[in-house]
């Protein structure tokens, strides 16, 4: 008797094991885990194992034989490159996106004011330095620099100017480098603030019609407000995505002249790739994250307030 | 405050008449509500009253100025739209003061206006919260709020009751009828709903393809319709068209609708249409609360026949009977103790001292 009722408990237990692994398996949360896992396993082993990856690299010697600490941090402190490096990064990727927002912003203007009929044809090919391959419209843009047999200095010379040195002035050359990428990268701020210019309700603008607001009154207290968090997703994005560009430099400057228009990327690059001291560069390289990272921080706390609000 | 006056005003969209030519007179203090189908052309003409239509051709004038080439903001009118409007991102105090900020009214002439306002539309506790979390019937009288803080000239309202549910359809309507006993400003109110119309309107104006059917008073368009149309659209249900003959039969004219039914005119009416007899076919208009069940006793102009109810709809207070005459679906009121069921016969009785006819020509009620 005793050991039947043992086995009936064991029957019991056995089953409920068994529907309590069913649960696990019919709870969203799970399914939910299971379909994505593909993605995880796929960022985990291109991204987060990259990344652990550097930060091991970033701290043996040259000959990678011997673990140094930060001492390859310390060592890019004392170079005055690095710091050169650091400002140019900083104002290659500002100063780029803040010509792309307002470019794109106004360019946003003028497509969504174009009747519905004309507009696919402008947006098509407003859109097109920006589905171009960078590598290849950077070279295009090479070749229109070029000192001797470009287009730009021979346009110059038949107006009476004397040819500009583009590429080989550091002053110039930083001024190519944001140029060209302000003209890659302006045509996705414009289809972006065109999207958040088209979700602004037609009677919002009424409304300030009627209640006496100008042109300007209307942006300033209608339009910027409502696009506001897509300006600021926007600008975080692109503000990532320039600070670590690589084939804009690569392409047009190689970070010359003299190392004047190196980015991260790019100097990562010279000194981990090309100067054999992959540690180094993956120092280099990993200066982007902290900086990135805090920028990110404050831009998104403020979406996240500002869309609790609204 | 302030009269608007509406001169031969026709509005084109490339090819499209939206409106034909419309003239529209409407006093100061006056609640006007233009009513109709959707595309009969009232939220143009709203539209073109604030300035967010240019007028193709004629005039419109506000507080006699015409204002045909005055942008909306020098008009001195105030508008609520139908999905509100509000500016998100500012709050319930923000909006309704934004376009007295605008103007650079001073601060406490701005607070003065925004309290007064809130106090009539009791949204005081409201102020300080975003559009986001307010309700429907608040967003509602925040709008109107907007439009109260500016003591404009003219309040438009373009369908303002149409997003939101019947209960709260009902509640907002009187609080906007109360409102309009408080500020007596001009009022230019656009609906599809007959009922708003007839409930809020000083005069109801009743458009249909471009055109103005008629102007009048609620009670004037239910009893003296003066087309099929409104016969039609005012009123809830809508009154039954019966065809019929109008023929003189033994000395007497009736309404001859089969060889079965024949129902002979008041002899008040008779003189009335006496002319129109022997002219083809004409429509019988009556509405349902004249056709309910016979009494023993029939007053005069009463006329009793047999009906098979189709289906019957018990309201509580009254139930709707559904017949069938010539084909035709007909709609009848009668008391709850008549004892209507569906599939069974009723006498009913049709009261032709309230009867329209109409000539199914030209539309007009004769």
């Amino acid at each position: 008797m005793v050991d039947a009722t043992i086995k009936q408990d064991g029957a019991v237990m056995r089953a409920d094991r068994r529907s309590s692994l069913q649960k696990t398996f019919q709870r969203k949360s799970t399914i939910a885990f299971i379909m994505t896992l593909p993605l995880i396993l796929l960022i985990a082993i291109l991204v987060v194992y990259p990344a652990l990856y550097a930060v091991h690299l970033a701290m043996l010697n040259k000959s990678m034989q011997k673990f140094v600490g930060l001492s390859n941090f310390t060592f890019l402190f004392k170079r005055e490159t690095f710091w050169m490096v650091v400002w140019q990064s900083c104002i290659f990727a500002l100063t780029a996106v803040f010509f792309k927002a307002i470019i794109g912003f106004f360019v946003a203007h003028f497509v969504h004011n174009i009747p519905d009929k004309g507009q696919r044809k402008w947006r098509g090919m407003l859109l097109i330095p920006w589905v171009i391959p960078p590598a290849m419209s950077t070279l295009a843009w090479l070749w229109l620099f070029d000192p001797s047999y470009s287009a730009f200095n021979w346009i110059l010379e038949r107006i009476g100017l004397s040819g500009v040195p583009w590429l080989g002035d550091a002053y110039w050359a930083r001024f190519c480098v944001i140029l060209v990428n302000v003209w890659i990268g302006a045509p996705f701020f414009m289809i972006m603030y065109l999207a958040a210019l088209k979700s602004v309700p037609e009677q919002l603008y009424e409304a300030a019609k009627i209640d006496g607001a100008n042109w300007w009154q209307t942006m300033r207290f209608v339009t910027l407000p409502m696009m506001r968090n897509i300006i600021m997703i926007t600008a975080l994005f692109s503000t990532i995505v320039t600070f670590a560009n690589f084939d804009i430099v690569r392409v047009l400057t190689r970070g010359d002249p003299l190392d004047q228009t190196h980015v991260f990327a790019t100097w990562a690059f010279r000194l981990g790739i090309e100067g054999g001291d992959i540690p180094l560069g993956a120092s280099v390289s990993l200066f982007m994250v902290p900086i990135l990272t805090i920028g990110a921080i404050f831009i998104l706390r403020d979406i996240v307030k500002r869309g609790n609000e609204a | 405050m302030a009269e608007v006056h509406i001169r031969k005003v026709v509005k084109k969209y490339d090819e499209v008449l939206a409106v034909r030519g419309i003239d529209l007179d409407i006093r100061d203090h006056e609640f006007v509500v233009l009513v109709g189908p959707s595309g009969c052309g009232k939220t143009t003409t709203l539209r073109m009253i604030a300035g967010l239509e240019d007028i193709t051709d004629g005039e419109i004038a506000i507080g006699g100025d015409v204002v045909n080439d005055v942008p909306p903001k020098d008009r001195d009118i105030a508008m609520v739209f139908q999905n509100y409007a509000l500016y998100p991102h500012m709050t319930v105090h923000e909006n309704m003061s934004f376009g007295l900020r605008l103007k650079k009214f001073p601060k406490d002439e701005i607070n003065r206006r925004v309290d007064e306002a809130a106090r009539i539309l009791d949204i005081k506790e409201l102020l300080d919260r975003k559009p986001k979390q307010l309700s429907g019937g608040q967003r509602q009288r925040v709008a109107m709020g907007r439009a109260i803080v500016r003591n404009p000239k003219v309040f438009l309202f373009d369908e303002p009751l149409s997003n939101l549910d019947a209960k709260l359809r009902v509640q907002m309507r009187i609080e906007i009828k109360k409102v309009h006993q408080k500020v007596r400003t001009t009022t230019v109110y656009v609906t599809h709903d007959q009922v708003e119309a007839m409930t809020l309107a000083d005069r109801v104006v009743v458009m249909n393809n471009g055109v103005i059917e008629q102007v009048g008073t609620p009670n004037d368009l239910y009893h003296h319709p003066k087309t099929r149309f409104v016969a039609g659209f005012i009123g809830s249900p809508a009154m039954n068209f019966i065809p019929c003959k109008l023929q003189d039969e033994a000395g007497e004219l009736k309404l001859r609708i089969n060889d079965g039914l024949a129902l002979p005119v008041p002899p008040a009416r008779a003189g009335k249409y006496v002319q129109h007899k022997g002219n083809g076919s004409v429509l019988l208009g009556l509405r349902p609360e004249h056709l309910t069940e016979a009494r023993a006793q029939l007053d005069p102009g009463v006329v009793a026949f047999d009906a098979n109810l189709d289906v019957t709809e018990p309201m509580g207070m009254e139930t709707l009977v559904y017949f069938p005459i010539n084909g035709e679906t007909v709609c009848g009121r009668v008391n709850p103790a008549a004892g209507a069921k569906e599939g069974a016969p009723l006498k009913m009785a049709a009261d032709l001292n309230n009867m329209h006819l109409i000539d199914p020509k030209s539309g007009l009620v004769l």
